[in-house]
């Protein structure tokens, strides 16, 4: 409460170019906030620092002091060591199953959505409730009986075991997304169309898809993450190297490389250069999409 | 499907025709909650019914009545699980939701520098859930790490640095949530509260705070539905361990389930957590207002 006598007389000197009036909580400087800011930049950049640095490390002298110390004779051994593992295959498996995941949950989800928007009746609002109480499902708790109903399937130890559960377990949020987004079409579009002699398939594609845009990319984002991100399923429904994805090669690498550490965190790095390498590309899409999700 | 799509078309035009408008049928609805249902809802149902049976992953689940559960009843790991969820649970809420609010609130603001940390604040969110605690094994490490110590080998440090490494890899998200939270603020509450003399600590919370209420929210049930998944975190930093002090309900389970082939006792422990999923979801369906069908972005 310390200036309020500037900001009292401001109004009567006339009123504020707009541009400044939106910036008008924000412009002034924040010297506790930016402090915590930096902070929080130093917690974050310190692993990430560590991580590097000692990947570029020689193993016989990792031992001798600790990660910080920036190496003294870089080296790229770790990396090859680490490439020649079978690195390239294991991308490849979790590049398939991202793809499958996002396509699955698009063709299922979209459909869903429109209905739960546009379609009032009984079975369409059980539906939407259905997917609002599967919001909260843990995969960990249905494990046990998705690995008896996926050996009944024949599909254990294969890339479809973990790519259907990872594509119903990413429906719930998506569905939440696509109604959110959905919900913001008005009314006029549709009867626009309707007047067009327009079906509900037409409209589906000419004005629901592009008009959702936003909300599409925001679940395409998300059920990409949930893919790249899963542990669960492919630990317990996969077993040998052929399915394998990255996060379980990195499991194993965590007993594969034992005091190897640099080149454990070899693999660490080159596990994040996919996803840097999409976060430089579509930074505005990726960080727009997330922070939509809390916007609903 | 397209029996169903043209039906809206012919009649187009007339009063019922218009109000049926976009209105698709909805059985369109029907492949994605039939496939939602056999991989998430059925799987629930038969976790309940394992509960009551003897399986050891071969073979056909044996019957075996209320025995895994009066087992379960009985097992103090159970008890200390519990706590422990909790625990993890409240404590990572907290740590989250205070250092990322503050961050996304600051973030909110458009200056260039901020732009560029935001952009850094990002980068732990590029890594895997197992790549970040792969990293933070070998940095937490007695011999090799930053902190030259036995951290995980003591009960609270492994309880914090669990707490610390979800922490530090979820931060990103949240922030991002609250920043676009507080850009869709209207400025016109500021301006106007900074005309009747409040300052900024006053702003913050009588107008950031109760105007962010609905992203606390959902910011919050994320949080805790992801503390659940902090798993790997603790299958590849602890072990549940040392002893079972970090041994939360999901590893329990797990070991149960698939360390020592006692399936049953593994789906009984799953239905705990049924329950606990459902009770949450339940109060998520109150929070948000979801269940009003309605755009939340109206009335901004």
């Amino acid at each position: 409460m310390p200036r309020p006598a500037r900001t009292r007389k401001e109004p009567a000197a006339g009123s504020p170019a707009p541009a400044a009036r939106r910036r008008h909580w924000t412009r002034r400087p924040n010297p506790v906030a930016g402090t915590g800011a930096l902070i929080w930049l130093v917690v974050v950049l310190i692993p990430v620092y560590a991580m590097i640095s000692a990947s570029l490390t020689r193993q016989d002298q990792s031992l001798d002091g600790n990660p910080l110390k920036p190496p003294s004779d870089p080296t790229l051994e770790n990396y090859n060591t680490v490439l020649d593992s079978g690195f390239g295959h294991l991308l490849a498996n979790t590049a398939i199953v991202a793809v499958a995941v996002v396509g699955l949950v698009l063709v299922l989800a979209v459909p869903l959505a429109y209905v739960a928007v546009r379609t009032a009746n009984r079975w369409s609002g059980a539906a939407f409730r259905l997917f609002l109480l599967g919001v909260a499902i843990p995969a960990q708790a249905v494990v046990v009986p998705l690995y008896l109903l996926i050996a009944k399937l024949g599909l254990y130890d294969t890339l479809p075991a973990v790519i259907l559960p990872t594509a119903a377990f990413a429906m719930p949020v998506s569905v939440l997304i696509l109604t959110g987004t959905l919900r913001d079409i008005s009314e006029e579009l549709y009867e626009a169309m309707a007047l067009d002699g327009a079906s509900s398939l037409r409209m589906l594609f000419q004005l629901v898809i592009p008009l959702a845009k936003g909300g599409i990319s925001t679940v395409v984002i998300y059920s990409a993450l949930q893919a790249w991100n899963g542990f669960l399923f492919p630990l317990i429904f996969t077993q040998s190297d052929g399915p394998r994805v990255l996060t379980l090669g990195l499991f194993n690498y965590v007993s594969q490389f034992g005091v190897n550490v640099p080149a454990l965190l070899a693999s660490v790095v080159l596990s994040g250069i996919p996803i840097f390498a999409v976060y430089l590309v579509a930074r505005r899409s990726l960080v727009s999409g997330l922070m939509g999700v809390g916007g609903k | 499907m397209s029996k169903a799509a043209t039906k809206a078309g012919p009649t187009a035009g007339s009063k019922p025709a218009r109000a049926r408008a976009g209105r698709p049928h909805a059985a369109w609805a029907l492949p994605g909650v039939l496939f939602f249902a056999f991989f998430a809802i059925v799987p629930m149902a038969l976790a309940f019914y394992l509960s009551f049976t003897e399986w050891d992953g071969l073979g056909d689940p044996r019957p075996v009545g209320l025995d895994n559960w009066s087992r379960l009843l009985d097992d103090p790991r159970l008890t200390q699980s519990l706590w422990l969820t909790v625990l993890l649970t409240v404590c990572s809420w907290l740590f989250q939701t205070v250092v990322s609010l503050l961050l996304g609130v600051w973030a909110a603001g458009k200056q260039r520098n901020r732009a560029v940390l935001s952009a850094i604040f990002f980068v732990p969110l590029l890594l895997s859930s197992t790549a970040v605690a792969v990293l933070f094994y070998a940095l937490l490490d007695p011999n090799f790490g930053i902190i030259q110590k036995d951290t995980l080998g003591s009960s609270s440090g492994a309880f914090l640095a669990i707490v610390f490494v979800g922490g530090w890899q979820f931060m990103p998200l949240h922030t991002l949530i609250y920043q676009g939270g507080a850009r869709q603020i209207p400025a016109v509450l500021y301006q106007a509260a900074a005309i009747d003399g409040a300052g900024r600590y006053r702003q913050f919370f009588s107008i950031t705070l109760p105007q962010l209420r609905h992203t606390i929210t959902t910011s919050s049930v994320l949080i805790v539905v992801g503390s659940l998944t902090y798993f790997e975190t603790v299958l590849i930093l602890t072990k549940g361990g040392p002893g079972t002090d970090t041994a939360i309900l999901p590893y329990l389970m797990y070991e149960a389930g698939f360390k020592s082939y006692d399936f049953g006792y593994a789906s009984a422990i799953a239905s705990f957590l049924v329950v606990a999923a459902t009770g949450l979801s339940l109060l998520l369906v109150r929070l948000t207002g979801f269940g009003s069908m309605r755009s939340t972005r109206e009335g901004m």
